[in-house]
């Protein structure tokens, strides 16, 4: 019987459930897609962007990652939900948001 | 070592994404900048009071906690981690664990100044060694904004809602930080998200790294509550350090410390009318409600500068 | 053999406690089961337990504090009465529904209001439904023994217990009792080594979880079945422990059932006290017997139907009132039991008896079995809701 998070299903049966609804696995929300909740992209300017990561700590869905050389890489559109937040606080105006489109 | 945001931000992230915290919340910002500051290799268990946060990061089965995490209840998130810190202590008594732990509770301003505040007190004064870091959105954001006894004066919210009679809240907010100063433990902290994050980083990892309780109390916006454009919050927070609505400071070992003086404080209006919750007290014939935060502000400024040796 | 020695049953639960060395014990006081935390309180701070106690500032934050505790991987203990036990209620629950073994003393007490500090059981019925296991016991020594079962059964299928004996009555009188020698003790409790806890280095662990109706009656039936799961765990620690001590448990205790034809239902110390009544009744020849009721949780359905099918009329006696204007739960309950299992003969009648400490005599009980005479001999048992010795 796996108590792994995936097999917990909205089909999974009262015997296979984990015990008190525990996980033992951690960060297992990184499956939730959040992104679809977007009605704004924020879309980067590369060309504009001075890599002063001020964009990177104000996110709340941590959905701009930062390469092992420390700058930044494009959105994680997966999870950003388009708030905007780091479109505002760029200095350089490299971040602009833009309608989702479907 | 002194501060680099770069450097921060590589280190690992031990909040995940995935979570569904409204967009533009303060709260996960909060929480993935706290826990960012722990050394790698330092295990942690997280402890969340019933909240916004813990209902939108343990959905069942999807978890966004990459430590070990444990929610209770709404009023004893201090109380619950106390039992867990306490559990280690008797591990390592007995040799039966060699691994590091740091403990960590998180709970809103209703979960904190509210109805978990005795259990606060209670795990504070016991002296358990754990930071508990409030994310202060000043009303009861899960249940849809109602006032806390954090809520500031004359907010709209709805259970004070700005009437033709009772002009939104009529007390004043409760002021936390201090009251947990008066606990006389080792490391009290107010910090908010400022620029590149320096204040709010260094604090959590002093709160963290100093053995015995620690209280951080971090001011996380909520643009639905608060009623501003989510991508406005770092000019909300700004405005409120600028006014010393919120003012940055730190309590180490009871010696108050400043750690921001404005150099021109801006009038709370401009903190105020950035928001929609005190958009009643810009109608005409309502400056007096404007002049009394003023004076209130001011105050409590005065009472911190002074605190501070100031 | 045991140990002989004469102590109060809140010694006897503390030194039990003592015996275990439990790992984190979360306590506040409130009479009558201060004296419990204050005993374990000097074994720990003379060293002779590895307990680490912590002085909360509440009921509330004792249960919380054991949460965490247990769920951080260790055993941990608490022990309460009365308002303390109502005031960690929400607490109760998510314990059972975090599936969390926690061990907690209760010395029964009445509650407010008017504000009362003697036996009933009002607290401990007033969270029948939290889904704990409850034992009660007669005697000290009882609440002795069943404190040494206790972590076994709660352990196995992984849902909290409570250990009930009655404050004042058996708390703080002092009887002769029989201690179990503190490495047979320790052999028979054994190590508590959870499969998955917070302080695992080697996995992370999320607890408390937001549970949507999709999954939420999963769980909680999975939760039910483990109190289904107890019952068959009760009567093997207790049988095991008979075979250590000569003291053999089950969920129910029948005294002088085989051939009795009214027969009286109830809970605690008072069965004492029923028992020579019993033991009298008997001498002049009458057909009468008790079932003493030792786990409430898992309820002893098929037990008490079997015990008590062959009877005319009987009588539970309740130490607390769910005032629904019709019976106390531990009525409801069997007269529930002997319904599903098609047991329509016997007359059956509640009695609410020694609410706030009323002294329950062997007339008391002698009363009780003359009413059930009549209502056997005329099959009509009349009104079912009564109070017994309250002045009208």
């Amino acid at each position: 019987m796996s108590h792994l998070a995936k097999d917990m299903t909205p089909d999974v049966t009262w015997r296979d459930i984990t015990p008190g609804c525990a996980i033992y696995e951690g960060g297992t929300s990184e499956a939730v897609q959040t992104g679809d909740w977007r009605t704004m992209r924020p879309v980067i300017d590369w060309a504009k962007c001075k890599q002063c990561l001020l964009c990177v700590p104000v996110c709340p869905d941590i959905s701009i990652p930062v390469s092992g050389e420390g700058k930044r890489e494009d959105f994680n559109y997966f999870y950003c939900k388009g708030c905007g937040i780091c479109a505002d606080v760029c200095p350089f105006g490299a971040i602009s948001m833009v309608p989702e489109e479907k | 070592m002194s501060y680099s945001l770069k450097e921060n931000v590589m280190r690992p992230e031990r909040f995940a994404a995935g979570h569904r915290m409204c967009a533009g919340c303060g709260s996960p910002i909060a929480v993935r900048t706290v826990l960012r500051q722990l050394e790698p290799g330092d295990h942690a268990v997280v402890c969340s009071a019933t909240s916004c946060l813990e209902v939108s990061t343990f959905m069942y089965p999807y978890t966004a906690w990459k430590d070990s995490f444990i929610h209770n209840a709404f009023e004893n998130a201090a109380a619950t981690l106390s039992g867990v810190e306490t559990a280690y202590k008797a591990l390592k008594k007995q040799g039966r664990l060699d691994d590091t732990y740091k403990f960590i509770a998180f709970g809103g301003d209703g979960g904190t100044y509210d109805i978990g505040f005795q259990s606060l007190s209670g795990a504070m004064e016991r002296g358990h060694d754990l930071v508990y870091v409030c994310y202060d959105n000043e009303a009861y954001m899960n249940t849809g904004i109602q006032r806390s006894s954090s809520t500031p004066h004359f907010a709209d919210t709805t259970t004070t809602p700005a009437g033709s009679v009772i002009p939104g809240k009529l007390q004043q907010k409760k002021n936390l930080t201090r009251i947990m100063v008066a606990h006389g433990i080792p490391y009290v902290a107010q910090t908010t998200f400022i620029g590149n994050f320096k204040d709010i980083a260094e604090k959590a990892h002093r709160a963290i790294y100093t053995p015995g309780p620690a209280f951080l109390n971090v001011m996380a916006p909520c643009p639905r509550g608060w009623r501003y454009p989510s991508e406005k919050l770092m000019q909300i927070t700004k405005a409120a350090v600028e006014s010393c609505v919120w003012p940055l400071y730190e309590v180490v070992e009871g010696k108050y410390i400043l750690s921001y003086e404005p150099k021109n404080k801006l009038p709370v209006e401009e903190y105020l009318k950035l928001q929609g919750r005190f958009a009643h007290m810009f109608k005409p014939g309502n400056e007096w409600m404007i002049d009394q935060v003023q004076q209130e502000v001011d105050r409590n400024w005065q009472e911190l500068l002074a605190s501070c040796g100031k | 053999m045991g140990i002989r020695e004469r102590l109060s049953g809140n010694e006897a639960v503390a030194y039990a406690m003592k015996q275990i060395n439990p790992d984190v014990m979360g306590a506040y006081p409130i009479t009558p089961s201060t004296e419990i935390p204050q005993y374990f309180s000097a074994y720990v701070d003379n060293g002779e337990v590895d307990t680490e106690f912590i002085a909360v500032e509440s009921e509330h934050s004792a249960m919380s504090t054991c949460i965490g505790a247990q769920a951080a991987g260790v055993r941990a203990i608490s022990a309460t009465s009365s308002c303390g036990l109502c005031y960690m209620t929400e607490m109760l629950y998510v314990a059972a529904s975090c599936r969390l073994p926690i061990t907690l003393s209760v010395c029964c007490r009445a509650l407010s209001g008017p504000i009362n500090i003697h036996n009933d059981h009002s607290d401990a019925m007033g969270v029948r439904d939290a889904g704990w296991i409850m034992l009660f016991a007669e005697t000290n020594q009882e609440a002795y023994d069943n404190y040494l079962q206790a972590m076994r059964i709660g352990e196995a299928v992984g849902l909290p217990i409570m250990v009930c004996q009655d404050g004042f009555i058996t708390s703080h009188a002092i009887e002769n009792i029989e201690l179990v020698e503190t490495d047979k003790v320790k052999a028979f409790v054994g190590q508590y080594r959870p499969k998955h806890y917070l302080l695992d280095p080697d996995e992370s662990v999320s607890m408390g979880a937001f549970g949507m109706p999709a999954y939420y009656m999963e769980a909680k039936r999975q939760q039910a079945q483990a109190m289904i799961d107890a019952k068959d765990v009760i009567y093997k620690v207790g049988r095991e422990f008979g075979e250590m001590t000569g003291r053999t448990y089950g969920l129910i205790e029948k005294y002088m059932m085989d051939d009795a034809k009214t027969a009286i239902v109830l809970i605690g110390s008072s069965a004492g006290t029923a028992k020579e009544a019993v033991r009298q009744l008997r001498a002049q020849g009458k057909k009468v017997g008790l079932i003493k009721v030792r786990a409430f949780r898992p309820f002893p359905s098929e037990e008490l139907a079997e015990a008590l099918k062959g009877v005319r009329a009987f009588a539970v006696m309740d130490k607390d009132d769910s005032y629904n204007a019709h019976c106390g739960p531990l009525f409801a309950e069997t007269a529930a039991a002997l319904y599903a299992a098609g047991v329509r003969e016997p007359r059956g009648v509640n009695y609410i008896y020694g609410l706030g400490g009323r002294d329950v005599r062997v007339d008391s009980i002698k009363q009780v079995f003359a009413e059930l005479d009549k209502i056997a001999a005329t099959g009509y048992a009349g009104q079912t809701y009564r109070y017994l010795e309250v002045r009208e």
